[in-house]
């Protein structure tokens, strides 16, 4: 379980690492997420050069090329403002393999200053910004997948659905084993596809048994694969990222 | 319907998982005993402080492995003291020979045997029977198994693989009982045959689950009274386990008991906790008159070199990790084709096996983090997936057997593309079809995704560009 | 080298060099401060949740409830020891009856047979409880040997109301274990068990299908 975390008090402006998955795939997300913050009255800062976390080799095992990916982010947040990142998967990577991948290395101070300093955005959203919602959506049921990097890595099983728990008119319902994967992985998805397949297969079940027409996740990996089993399926069970879903119903 | 007999190696592991994942029989055998494993757990640890007890737990094991050697050493000392002979070896087939010369010294030919996961890891049944010494299991489910002329498919449930009917047809086959789906019937067959078995064994070989090094006591856990029987009816009592099962004192013991209860099968105690101090005294009446204890290495103390590594040496051996993993779930125990199934299996048996032979069993795990939270010892195995894969492509230590083998050039190349564009913003930002690019740098991705799920689109504009316009107030959606 | 000198060395020439020992802190596993009315309410609860039957009985007519246990399981043959007070006690009071009693202070060698097939019931003392887990604690003797508890199908366990202690734990601490262990120390909860066919549940797969233990009390006996 992840360290119990001490939250600074709300600050005027963040960095927001918007991911590669959000960058290539899934932008919108990313941009819904600095409404979000803006609407806050918080500036959000997105530096031009960032790319991607270094998370797909470092879990493949390629670390030296994951440490090169990382060092080129690390010095992308000069400034002591939170980092928010809109994926569990991105954030743990930073906050907790950073620090691993430079220790004893010349940037492992900087490593652990940034790594101290992000925040995966529902997390930040719940315990910084204390973020008030006001409900303007026609009455809905919805489904919520949270990451497994979120939910252990991070320690987020809750953020989430507490922000969900804010909208009015919506009404979360729980899946059957909601903690359990949905067969992403990263490359996982890609070494072992029949695996991944037979988990995806159950997540999309338990979500559609559920009988919500949409789902929301924190992490866009999961979204990529569980959405991506639903079109394959040729079901009408839409998937969304929860920044998106917050800021549709809000704004 | 029983199955055929069928040989599973961690080198055929995509074969196998393609064989299970196809096997509703499995699918539903293994879904059905984890949900219920799992919710066990949850249930008996509700009323406990379990973070503290787990940090406890990984803080005994700690101290136990710093102190190693001269735990070892005073545990042979007062195991000496106490009358139990203690023999050592490198590896399992010096642990079989020793077994074995034990057994032919006293002219034994039948061997009844407790539950131990190091026999089947050293394939003792294999070694005795080529010397004409015949080794019967007596766990029920190891008896099902080997009267099935297969493995254990879990280290605590050994049948969990096979529902009633496969076992009232494998008893029915094998010994004779009547086909049934009563399961009291066949138990009280087994208990019938089995006794019979003891009375007639010669030897019995059994595991450790805790051996104390302060008073020379083996510790057995176990719910059946198989353990107390192997221990306590022939005449010979030969216990094997690893090297690391050591502990210190005799108080780290009821922590670790009361972990590994919960965590293995949610009970909150098993029927019989057996601490063995020596053998038969002069003045008792039943009891081996002869008890040795055999210390296995196979690849321990390598493990035992690495501050990283080391950790695999706390685990206790109860089966949480495999009982609350979804890839195990899935395509059960034998996919895996080690001894040792499920993600312990896969940061253990790589050292045992080497990686040529394990190469895809670190692979096999989405990285979900189950199995390190529900570990009652706090053993990272994530990380320590994460450290084998690092080891298999050759940017480890090189201290894992095989380290390098999955290094390919094409892989290679496909990760420093990786690193080259992600170290170049302005060259990640002009590839507007990022994604197509990125999926152009690893071919083999795309086929087995799409197989089973619609390819993403990659979106028109990058966040780059919609930030971007964001800030000039224009594109708001 | 001998494996011994062999595995010995590498352990010690760890090339990551020496590891620090931590302290333990064992608080969690002890202190749990019920009352004597807590400890029997969770010994007997636990227990019974793994299929001991508990008889509650008072110290000074606890052979009646020997008798009626023996009578309700139709027990014939009962191994008992000789010198413990309990078997001693019930050897008095049972010498005329029906029941016919079966001595345990011989080496096994010469009745292993007569006490796997033929033997309904074994007696034994214990040395106590334990609340948390509802387990009892024996340490068998030359008197009382280990096979009585395990290999008749039923186990009758004497277990008296104040000698029942919170935790594993402070059975092992309060009673000064690591001074001189037995030649075999057990903990029993319940009667044998195996779940191994399809996680369904089985009793006396090896050892005693049934347990019960007559619980003595010198206080009142609760209702």
């Amino acid at each position: 379980m992840a360290p119990v975390k001490l939250y600074p008090p709300r600050p005027e402006k963040v960095y927001l690492f918007g991911t590669c998955l959000i960058d290539m795939f899934y932008p919108e997300a990313g941009l819904d997420a600095i409404r979000l913050l803006e609407r806050e009255g918080i500036e959000v800062i997105f530096p031009d050069d960032q790319t991607c976390c270094g998370q797909p080799a470092y879990t493949s095992g390629y670390h030296d090329e994951a440490r090169e990916v990382a060092r080129a982010q690390l010095g992308l947040f000069p400034d002591p403002w939170p980092i928010v990142v809109p994926s569990g998967s991105c954030g743990g990577m930073m906050r907790t393999h950073y620090p691993q991948l430079f220790a004893g290395s010349v940037d492992e101070a900087l490593a652990r200053d940034v790594a101290e300093r992000v925040f995966e955005l529902t997390e930040f959203l719940v315990h910084v910004c204390h973020l008030p919602l006001e409900d303007h959506g026609e009455p809905e049921t919805i489904a919520m997948h949270t990451s497994c990097s979120a939910r252990r890595e991070m320690g987020l099983a809750d953020t989430g659905p507490a922000l969900l728990a804010k909208l009015g008119q919506v009404e979360l319902v729980e899946q059957v084993r909601a903690s359990e994967c949905c067969g992403f992985g990263g490359t996982f998805a890609v070494r072992h596809p029949e695996v991944s397949s037979a988990m995806v297969e159950d997540k999309t079940q338990a979500i559609e048994a559920t009988g919500a027409k949409h789902f929301v996740t924190s992490d866009c990996g999961c979204l990529m694969n569980i959405a991506g089993r639903f079109a394959h399926q040729g079901k009408d069970v839409k998937g969304e990222h929860i920044a998106s879903y917050l800021w549709r119903r809000t704004s | 319907m029983s199955a055929a007999v069928q040989t599973f190696t961690p080198k055929a592991f995509h074969r196998q998982a393609h064989d299970a994942l196809g096997n509703p029989q499995i699918r539903d055998n293994f879904r059905r005993a984890m949900d219920g494993l799992m919710s066990k757990r949850r249930d008996v640890f509700s009323d406990w402080d379990l973070e503290t007890l787990r940090e406890l737990g990984a803080n005994i094991r700690l101290r136990a492995l710093a102190k190693l050697p001269d735990l070892l050493e005073q545990l042979e000392a007062n195991c000496q003291a106490n009358g139990i002979r203690v023999h050592w070896a490198a590896d399992g087939d010096e642990a079989c020979r020793i077994i074995r010369d034990i057994c032919e010294s006293h002219d034994a030919r039948a061997v009844i045997k407790g539950k131990s996961m190091v026999s089947e890891e050293m394939h003792l049944n294999d070694h005795l029977e080529q010397a004409g010494i015949e080794a019967l299991e007596s766990d029920l489910g190891e008896y099902l198994v080997q009267l099935n002329q297969q493995t254990p498919s879990h280290i605590i449930m050994p049948a969990i693989h096979l529902n009633t009917d496969e076992i009232s047809e494998i008893m029915h086959t094998k010994t004779g009982t009547e086909r049934t789906r009563d399961v009291d019937y066949m138990t009280a067959a087994a208990r019938q045959q089995l006794r019979e078995r003891f009375m007639a064994a010669d030897v019995g070989v059994s595991g450790v689950n805790f051996a104390v090094a302060e008073t020379g006591t083996l510790c057995l856990v176990e719910n059946e009274g198989n353990g107390r029987m192997t221990t306590t009816v022939p005449p010979v009592h030969i216990a094997v386990t690893g090297i690391e099962k050591v502990v210190e004192q005799l108080r780290d013991v009821p922590p670790l008991y009361a972990l590994l209860t919960r965590s293995a099968t949610g009970q909150h105690v098993t029927t019989y906790f057996n601490m063995i101090s020596g053998p038969r005294k002069a003045d008792e009446h039943d009891g081996p008159r002869e008890v040795h204890l055999v210390l296995v290495d196979n690849g321990r103390s390598s493990i035992y070199q690495d501050d990283e590594l080391l950790d695999t040496l706390r685990c206790i051996r109860c089966g949480a990790c495999m009982n609350h993993c979804p890839v195990y779930t899935r395509v059960g125990g034998h996919t895996y084709g080690t001894t040792y199934p499920g993600p312990i299996g896969s940061i253990l048996m790589p050292h045992m096996l080497g990686l040529e032979e394990t190469k895809d069993l670190p692979t096999a795990s989405s990285l979900c983090g189950a199995c390190g939270e529900v570990c009652p010892v706090k053993i990272p195995i994530p990380d320590l997936l994460v450290r084998l894969r690092k080891e298999s492509v050759g940017e480890g230590r090189g201290n894992v057997p095989g380290a390098g083998v999955k290094r390919s050039g094409k892989e290679v190349a496909a990760w420093k593309s990786f690193q080259w564009l992600a170290t170049h913003p302005a060259a990640w930002r002009r590839s507007t079809a990022l994604a197509g690019k990125l999926q152009a740098l690893m071919p083999s991705s795309i086929g087995p995704w799409t197989d089973h799920r619609t390819a993403p689109k990659p979106a028109k504009a990058s966040l780059h560009a919609l930030v971007k316009r964001h800030r000039r107030g224009e594109g708001e959606a | 080298m001998s494996s011994r000198e062999q595995i010995l060395k590498r352990l010690r020439e760890r090339s990551d060099g020496p590891l620090t020992a931590p302290v333990s802190d064992f608080a969690v596993v002890t202190g749990r401060g019920w009352d004597s009315a807590e400890r029997l309410a969770r010994f007997e609860r636990l227990i019974g949740s793994v299929h001991g039957e508990v008889v509650h009985a008072p110290q000074a007519r606890w052979i009646e409830a020997l008798s009626e246990v023996l009578v309700a399981k139709g027990v014939r043959r009962l191994a008992l020891g000789r010198e413990h007070p309990v078997p001693a006690e019930a050897r008095q009071a049972l010498a005329d009856s029906d029941i016919e009693l079966v001595d345990v202070d011989r080496d096994i060698e010469a009745w292993q047979r007569e006490q796997f097939e033929s033997v309904d019931a074994g007696l034994t003392s214990t040395r106590g409880g334990i609340a948390e887990t509802g387990s009892l604690w024996l340490w068998p003797t030359a008197d009382e040997p280990r096979l009585i508890s395990l290999v008749p199908p039923i186990h009758i366990a004497v277990l008296d109301a104040e000698s029942i202690e919170d935790t594993f734990f402070d059975v092992v601490e309060r009673h000064g274990w690591a001074q001189g262990m037995p030649t075999n120390a057990l903990l029993v909860s319940g009667p044998s068990k195996t779940a191994d066919i399809e996680q369904t549940l089985a009793y006396g797969v090896h050892g005693p299908k049934a347990l019960v233990v007559i619980l003595r009390h010198t206080a009142e006996v609760p209702a």
